[in-house]
């Protein structure tokens, strides 16, 4: 398994909590929370090791377009980028209702 | 206008099985009354998996529910079937026990609750044997105390259905609910035949497993109490009327007399067809006054 | 660990009741004795294998329908029959290969043949009845859990012959997707997934752990040692609640199932929450 920790700014606040996904076969599960300070942090675990830039070009381009102050976990089982990118912003979606 | 024969209904109707675990405990609930109890922002995971590279899930595959169903307190514990294919760890079996031990203590002090268990599980978390093992025991003496005071309701609607140690908890229920596709066996099909071969079982043949483990053939046998189709409303309707119910005077688990006698009258030479269960211990056999 | 041979069950039945036979009209596979046991009459139940039963997948050791109904049957008798009275307790000896695989099994519904038994030990110890178990060989998954595993005290032997698990070695690996190697590397780490029956002692779950010389051929000595032990059992047990709380609240509980007692704790607190 593997751990990886990313970190990015954030300009805004976020009220709510969310909760999406399960750790299920080719999928992952994103817990999201609000965060003090102007900075997003994610931390990553997932089974399939040895895809670290992938990961960071995926959340790369997310945080591209999304800027809350948040704390987001990750907990994958092998999820494809599409996937991946689904789920955050399902999450967002929750967490801005 | 024709419209190919399918009703309002049928278009209209949610499917059960497409939900997650959070989402059917959520949906059988009355409308606003119910609050999840540690949940994943609670995080107690598996101490267990990451130490075998295997991610953890933050509710470890147990959602626990609280609220009322027709108007009286219920507790409802799903298990997710697309984590570890719903099996039983040390957290989630945990979070099923202590569930219900709390139920019961509130009936103790006067309010009558109800719990309502959905079993997709393939039974035990491999990664945690001996806890997983020992967490359906304690989880089967807690349904035990439970179902003298409320009814202990199991919900099976698939695609992982009920099996392994899991299917002796569904044996203790008050009652069992499953859809067609649901199944509710203790050895699967593919364990059979690796035990015994492709002639005991062949787990390739989906209409023979269906047959004998499916949803339909349990309820016709009189092991469930109701066959639902996959449709929320439905699903739900058919859990208020079993919480609604009280419990039965005679769980089916207790009824061994009955049981015994079946068994003594099978010819056990050659194989059956499963069929021939319907008549011989569907509500047939109670017309016959067998019971 | 060594493979199931069948023995011990009948050779430790024999040697704490005297006796090695069904009752009438039972199946083979089941031994029920009432016998005398310190100042009790405790009633013993063993499965063991049966090579002429009626159901082809239960010859060898395994329980199936017929073993769950026949326990429920004579475990029930016993409530019955003290439901005025003393409560008798229950001795199940415990060594069994698995359940049974079979189709019949799975048609018949096993799983509520099991779950009968289940029931039968359960409710006798929730009425009152000291139930406890003698693990003396192998006592796995479904087996285990339709006969020794509702006991209010569970005993086994310290020996290479005892196994209590969820599933043998191969079958587990091939279950998990991993070499029988990994799964012996993250046995002995982890000790819920450990074959060694001193690592599940660490669990919590066990009373006590006995040592045996020699468990197939047990002295005349050794057969009292044991009997003085299931007394003990017995007595600790009319001590306790009736339910199974004293598993959680163990010293090595405390130490090895710390997730369960915060699920606990956690749940307690936000039960009455509003």
């Amino acid at each position: 398994m593997e751990q990886i920790e990313l970190t990015y700014p954030a300009s805004r606040n976020v009220n709510k909590k969310a909760h999406v996904g399960v750790v299920g076969s080719g999928d992952l599960e994103v817990l999201l929370e609000p965060a003090e300070g102007e900075v997003a942090r994610v931390f990553i675990r997932t089974s399939v090791d040895g895809f670290r830039d992938t990961w960071k070009a995926v959340l790369d381009r997310f945080f591209s377009k999304y800027d809350g102050a948040v704390r987001i976990e990750i907990n994958d089982a092998g999820a494809t980028p599409g996937v991946v990118h689904l789920r955050l912003e399902q999450a967002v979606e929750v967490s801005e209702r | 206008m024709s419209s190919k024969g399918y009703s309002a209904d049928f278009i209209n109707r949610q499917s059960f099985i497409e939900l997650d675990a959070r989402d059917r405990a959520k949906a059988l609930f009355d409308e606003g009354t119910s609050r999840e109890l540690v949940g994943p922002f609670d995080r107690v995971e598996s101490p267990w998996l990451p130490m075998q590279g295997v991610t953890p899930q933050a509710d470890d595959g147990c959602v626990v529910m609280k609220g009322k169903i027709a108007g009286q307190a219920a507790v409802v514990v799903a298990l997710e079937g697309a984590f570890q294919g719903g099996s039983m760890g040390e957290v989630s079996g945990e979070k099923m026990t202590a569930a219900l031990d709390l139920a019961c203590a509130d009936n103790e002090k006067g309010i009558p609750t109800s719990a309502v268990i959905l079993l997709e599980t393939g039974g035990v978390r491999l990664q945690e044997a001996n806890l997983g093992l020992a967490a359906i025991a304690e989880l089967m003496a807690s349904i035990l105390v439970l179902r003298k005071h409320a009814p202990v309701i199991c919900l099976t609607a698939g695609t992982v259905g009920c099996f392994g140690g899991m299917s002796l908890a569904a044996g203790l229920a008050s009652y069992i609910v499953m859809t067609r596709e649901a199944r509710l066996g203790m050895k699967g099909p593919e364990v059979i035949e690796q035990e015994n071969g492709v002639e005991e079982f062949d787990s390739s043949d989906r209409a023979l497993i269906w047959a004998i483990h499916g949803g339909d053939q349990r309820y016709a046998m009189g092991l469930a109490d109701a066959l639902v189709d996959d449709d929320t409303a439905q699903v739900a309707d058919t859990i208020r009327h079993f919480t609604s119910k009280g419990i039965p005077a005679v769980h089916r688990s207790s009824q061994v007399e009955l049981y015994r006698g079946r068994l003594a009258t099978l010819d056990t030479s050659q194989q059956w067809d499963p069929k021939e269960f319907r008549a011989l211990w569907g509500t047939n056999g109670l017309r016959e006054g067998k019971r | 660990m060594s493979e199931y041979a069948g023995i011990r069950g009948a050779v430790w039945f024999r040697a704490l009741t005297g006796q090695r036979s069904p009752m009438p009209g039972d199946p083979k596979s089941v031994l029920t004795a009432d016998a005398p046991l310190g100042s009790d009459h405790p009633r013993f139940l063993c499965v063991v294998a049966d090579s002429h039963a009626r159901f082809p997948c239960a010859r060898h050791g395994e329980v199936g329908l017929e073993e769950g109904y026949t326990l429920a049957a004579r475990v029930r008798e016993v409530v019955e029959h003290d439901k005025n009275t003393i409560k008798r307790p229950i001795v199940a000896v415990v060594d069994v290969k698995s359940q049974a695989y079979g189709r019949r099994e799975e048609t018949a519904a096993i799983f509520l043949a099991a779950a009968a038994a289940a029931d039968a030990y359960g409710s006798a110890r929730l009425a009152g009845h000291p139930v406890i178990t003698l693990v003396v060989g192998h006592a796995l998954s479904g087996a285990f859990l339709t006969h020794g595993y509702q006991a209010n005290r569970i005993l086994a032997f310290d020996d290479d012959g005892v196994m209590i698990h969820a599933m043998h070695k191969e079958a587990a690996a091939r279950v998990t997707r991993r070499s029988v190697d990994e799964l012996e590397k993250f046995a002995k780490e982890i000790a819920p997934m450990s074959y060694d029956i001193r690592d599940y002692a660490k669990l919590g779950l066990l009373y006590k752990l006995l040592h045996v010389e020699n468990p197939e051929k047990p002295s005349p000595q050794e057969i009292r040692t044991v009997q003085g032990e299931l007394v003990a059992a017995i007595a600790d047990a009319r001590t306790g609640p009736v339910d199974l709380r004293n598993r959680l609240e163990s010293t090595a509980a405390r130490e090895m199932r710390k997730a369960s007692i915060l699920v606990r704790t956690k749940l307690e607190a936000q039960w009455l929450e509003k």
